[in-house]
Formats: structure tokens, C-alpha cells, sequence
């Protein structure tokens, strides 16, 4: 243990996702030797975040203002919404440049174990932008894991009364690598999902 | 396929170890408590990394030692492989193959594949359920790799789909609402009853054809005091109804899990599905746990690992033909029978003996014996 506020800053620190005891011990003596200046722009940077950063009040991506970029943007299609788990996903999504409508953040995926329900996420927000009929697809991209197929599910269960097209993003091997390293449960999931090829 | 070469560093009571081994029986002979199970518990621990005898990795590392590892020159044919496996309890392990970078650990299951009995396979016919259901996923996942996947993803459903029961089950006692909670189950039952369906798939279709090669295995070993029957007690009466499909199985699945849901919220556990099954062992007309003597259970565990042996010995694969591992096994039998497992076994590619005494080893299996004593192992 260290004194007071030393100590302070390594629990702190340790609260952070992926920081363990001993790197937030690292960073904490990080932060003590390094130039007051830094540590000011860092703490500036913290504080600002938290008073700038709002979500977007449409899709609930991290925004500068009420509405996020996307949802600003009058290019976008208006007729098909993408839904993700995390802001993170959005930028992902984004870096393809293949997708051109908007998105909705659920904020999460449905876990009873971690006990995020339906009610936790940002489910009701969806359905209330769905009921004026504008939007007639709906892509699914939550993660390909037990608790984004389920998640998944309930929505597609939730909108299927709506009769809009809900889709699902494909899952399987990946593009550019060799067939021979892909694991045996990627590649079973891909002989499921095989496809009629067209010529 | 067969081991050529079996190199032990630190691995139960061995500091170092250096086996050279042939294809055909090999023998351990040695008193008690000098560490023939230990070799052979390396072999299969390269076939499953996991150890047969315990559920934990640290009792594998010697006292004092921080790591072992095993490794095995492994013949497939005219290709040979070095399979290296460094184990860290606690930590991950490493693995590597042909001296190249590391790999992952699971990479290497396949290269040695194993067929192992020893003592505690009684429990296959004795034991509790559980048993019989690990029995069958393990060699599912033998059968087909990818079953893996399948089993973590139905565990992970259950796991998911109890809290949800428990928390329902909690709010109902308190007077609260159990509504919201619910809304989901529709959606967990789903995908219990498809990952649940494809598993009940597996598992009927390997009963189909491991019945009648344990059948055959118990008439060689214990001629006249068969049959050998197999009865698949699904917690969802999947038999009742026929299903054998994953299809048919999926809707019996969603129905059964239908029908409980009631009580299924009041204990707040699942109480359909593979993971509530049971395998009704039989033998005669009567069901082997609790009228089988304790011969004839050991005669049916050993019948069941040699239909295992025989199952995947006749399907092939890319793995060829698996190593068969009888710990300790002939102490326990009677001389005709002894020399019935002898005669059964010995065409085998490669098949590794343990063994207290010489005298246990039927003459009939011919082939390399080695000496096992304090921590020494010495061919003879």
C-alpha cells in the first residue's frame, strides 16, 4: 500500500477496463514523474470529455452537439438503420465506407449474468424511430457472440409485427486469409452459412 | 498413428525422462507409486490437455517446479511431428509444433489422438450421470471437432438462462414484477434448443453406432453374458417422439421447454435439455448401475473404451488410427479374461500397458517392457 493520495490515484486508475494492479501502478508513478504540463493537458482532457461529449438524442453514438455526424449528415439513407452494440462499432462500420444509412448504439448486449436486460438498452429509442414507416430495412450487427445473437434475436422478435426487412451481417472466414488457419468453428459456421453462387 | 518418443521435464514425479517407444504393446511394469500412470497420463494429456485424473493442471507440475512440459515425437504414417507442450498452472500453457513459434494449445489436439481406461472408468457404469453425458461430448468432439464450439455455446446459453430463471424466481417471491424479466426467456429458450438440438443430434447418432460395437466388446470379453443395450434418457422425451434430426429435435426441445417453463421459474433452474440427460447403460434385460457386479461393470466401462477405440478406429480421419491406453486394467480381471482384452487389443497400432507386476501382462501381448521404478523408467 501506498500514502493517501498515491494509493487514491492507483485505485483509480485500476477501475479502468484492461487496467490491472501492476500497470496501474506503472501509470500512476507515470503520472508523478512526468512534466506538470502534461499531466495538466490529460486531466484537462478527462474533465472535458465528460462536459462535451454528450450522445447523439437520434441514434446515441457519441456527439459534439444534440445530434451525432451521421445523423447530421443529409446524405445518408434514411431508409435503413444498422444497430451495434458500442459507439466503437460505429466507427468500425464507418472505416468500411460501404455503409451509407444511419445506426442505432444499443449500448450494450442483452445479459442476465451481467444483468443487462432489454430495459437497459436503448431498445424503447429504437421502436419509437421505426414507427413512422420511414425505415424499411434494418442490419442486425450486433456482436457474433451468444449475448449479440441473442440480443439479435429480440429485436428481430420485437420488429417482426412491423413487417420491415431485418437482416443479420453474415459470419465466416475472413477475406485474404488462407482457408487452412481458420478455426474449426469459424469454419463450421461458414459451411453453414455457405451460399448458391450465381454465374 | 503412434508415438515414437515420449520426453518428460518436470511432469509428476519425474524431473526428466526420456522414453523411446515402438509401435505395437509397450508394458510399464512396476510396484505401486513409481509412476507408470504418469506416462501414460502425459499421452493423454498431448490428446486432450486435460489430465484423466485430476480436473486441475497443478498436480501435473512436479513439487518445487514451476512448469513441465511434455513432449512426443508422433509418427502419422511416413511424416513425423514433434508436439511440445509446456504446462504453467495458473497461467496459459504453450504448445509448439516441428520446434517452429509457438502455437495455440488447441492447435495441437488431433496430432495424438488416444483411447484411454483406467480404474476410474468404473464410474462410467456406477457413477452419477454426469459421468455417462462427458463420456459421450468427449468423443463427440473426437468425432468432430467442431462439437467444441457447439458445447461451450450451450453452456454459456444455460449459464445465461439460469441467472434469468433465478432472477425471475427471486422478483416472483418478493411480489415484484417478473415481467420485464421474462420478455427475454422466448428468446434464451431459442437458443438453448438450437445449440441443445445439434448437440442431442450428436450424441443419438453416436449411441446408434457405439452400441452395437460395445455389444460386440463385452460378447469377446465376457462371451454369453450380454446383450449390451443403449437407452437414451432425454430430459425433453425426445425418444418418445422419435426426433433424431436437429430439426425435430429443436422443436421437441422448444416445446418441452414450453411445457416446464412454470416450474422452471419457481426453481430458477433449466430443467430440460442435453445437460439433464442420461444414457441407461443395460445389460441382459436389466439395467447395468445397481445389478451388474462389480465384474461385470468393469467389463462394461472396458467395452465401452473399446467401442470408443473400435468407433474411431473404423471412421478414420485425418488423425489415424488412435493410441489405446489400458491403465492398471488387468489386475482387475479374471485369466480368461485377461487373455480375451489381450487377444483383442494386440493387433492394435500402438497400445501402452500399465502394470504392477509382469505377471498381469498376458503373455500373449508381446512387445518393448520397461521397468518403472522411483522416478527410473528402463527397458528391459
Amino acid at each position: 500500500m501506498y500514502e493517501g493520495v498515491v494509493q487514491d490515484l492507483i485505485d483509480e486508475l485500476g477501475r479502468l477496463p484492461g487496467v490491472g494492479p501492476k500497470s496501474a501502478q506503472r501509470i500512476a508513478f507515470h503520472i508523478l514523474q512526468a512534466d506538470p504540463t502534461d499531466v495538466r493537458r490529460l486531466a484537462h482532457a478527462l474533465t472535458e470529455v465528460k462536459e462535451k461529449v454528450r450522445f447523439c438524442a437520434v441514434c446515441g453514438n457519441v456527439a459534439q452537439s444534440e445530434q451525432c455526424r451521421v445523423c447530421q449528415d443529409p446524405r445518408r439513407d434514411l431508409a435503413v438503420i444498422c444497430v451495434v452494440e458500442e459507439p466503437k462499432d460505429v466507427v468500425a462500420i464507418e472505416r468500411t465506407r460501404e455503409f451509407r444509412g444511419r445506426y442505432h448504439v444499443l449500448g450494450g448486449a442483452i445479459s442476465p449474468i451481467e444483468g443487462v436486460g432489454p430495459d437497459d438498452l436503448r431498445i424503447r429509442e429504437l421502436l419509437a424511430r421505426l414507427a413512422d414507416g420511414t425505415v424499411t430495412e434494418l442490419i442486425l450487427a450486433t456482436d457474433p457472440n451468444l449475448e449479440g445473437e441473442a440480443t439479435a434475436t429480440y429485436l428481430a422478435r420485437m420488429v417482426k409485427p412491423m413487417g420491415l426487412k431485418v437482416t443479420r451481417l453474415a459470419s465466416g472466414l475472413p477475406v485474404g486469409g488462407d482457408l487452412e488457419y481458420a478455426d474449426e468453428v469459424t469454419l463450421g459456421r461458414a459451411f453453414e452459412g455457405r451460399r448458391l453462387l450465381d454465374v | 498413428m503412434y508415438v515414437a518418443h515420449l520426453s518428460l521435464a518436470d511432469f509428476r514425479s519425474y524431473a526428466r525422462v526420456e522414453v523411446p517407444l515402438d509401435p505395437g504393446v509397450t508394458a510399464f511394469v512396476g510396484p505401486n507409486g513409481q509412476g507408470k500412470t504418469n506416462l501414460v497420463e502425459a499421452v493423454g494429456y498431448l490428446a486432450t490437455l486435460g489430465s484423466h485424473r485430476v480436473a486441475s493442471d497443478a498436480p501435473l507440475v512436479r513439487l518445487g517446479a514451476d512448469r513441465a512440459v511434455v513432449r512426443a515425437s508422433v509418427v502419422h504414417g511416413d511424416r513425423q511431428q514433434l508436439v511440445e507442450l509446456e504446462i504453467n498452472p495458473g497461467k496459459a500453457n504453450r504448445a509448439r509444433i516441428n520446434r517452429s513459434s509457438q502455437v495455440r494449445p488447441r492447435d495441437v489436439l488431433g496430432i495424438v489422438r488416444t483411447v484411454l481406461f483406467a480404474p476410474e472408468d468404473l464410474a462410467l457404469v456406477k457413477g452419477d450421470p454426469g459421468e455417462r453425458r462427458r463420456f459421450l461430448d468427449e468423443l463427440i468432439t473426437a468425432r468432430s471437432p467442431r462439437m467444441a464450439g457447439v458445447r461451450q455455446d450451450y453452456d454459456r446459453v444455460l449459464k445465461q438462462r439460469n441467472t434469468l430463471l433465478k432472477s425471475a424466481a427471486l422478483a416472483r417471491r418478493h411480489g415484484g414484477r417478473s415481467g420485464a424479466d421474462l420478455s427475454t426467456l422466448d428468446v434464451w429458450d431459442q437458443h438453448l434448443a438450437r445449440s441443445g438440438a445439434e448437440l442431442l443430434a450428436q450424441r443419438l447418432d453416436l449411441i446408434a453406432s457405439l452400441q452395437p460395437l460395445a455389444d460386440k466388446a463385452y460378447e469377446r470379453l465376457a462371451p454369453g453374458g450380454g446383450p449390451v443395450g443403449f437407452e437414451y434418457r432425454g430430459s425433453a422425451g425426445e425418444a418418445d417422439q422419435g426426433a433424431t434430426t436437429r430439426e425435430e429435435l429443436y422443436e421437441v426441445l422448444l416445446a418441452a421447454l414450453a411445457e416446464v417453463r412454470g416450474q422452471e421459474i419457481e426453481r430458477g433452474v433449466t430443467l430440460v435439455g442435453p445437460h439433464r440427460d442420461d444414457l441407461l447403460l443395460t445389460l441382459g434385460r436389466m439395467p447395468a448401475k445397481g445389478y451388474a457386479s462389480h465384474g461385470e461393470s468393469w467389463s462394461y466401462a472396458l467395452a465401452l473404451r473399446l467401442a470408443s477405440y473400435d468407433l474411431l478406429r473404423a471412421e478414420g480421419g485425418a488423425g489415424g488410427e488412435p493410441v489405446l491406453i489400458l491403465d492398471d486394467v488387468f489386475a482387475e480381471l479374471d485369466a480368461t479374461r485377461r487373455d480375451r482384452l489381450a487377444e483383442l487389443v494386440a493387433p492394435g497400432e500402438q497400445v501402452l500397458v500399465t502394470a504392477a507386476v509382469d505377471d498381469d501382462v498376458p503373455g500373449v501381448l508381446a512387445g518393448g517392457r520397461f521397468t518403472v521404478a522411483e522416478g527410473t523408467v528402463q527397458r528391459r
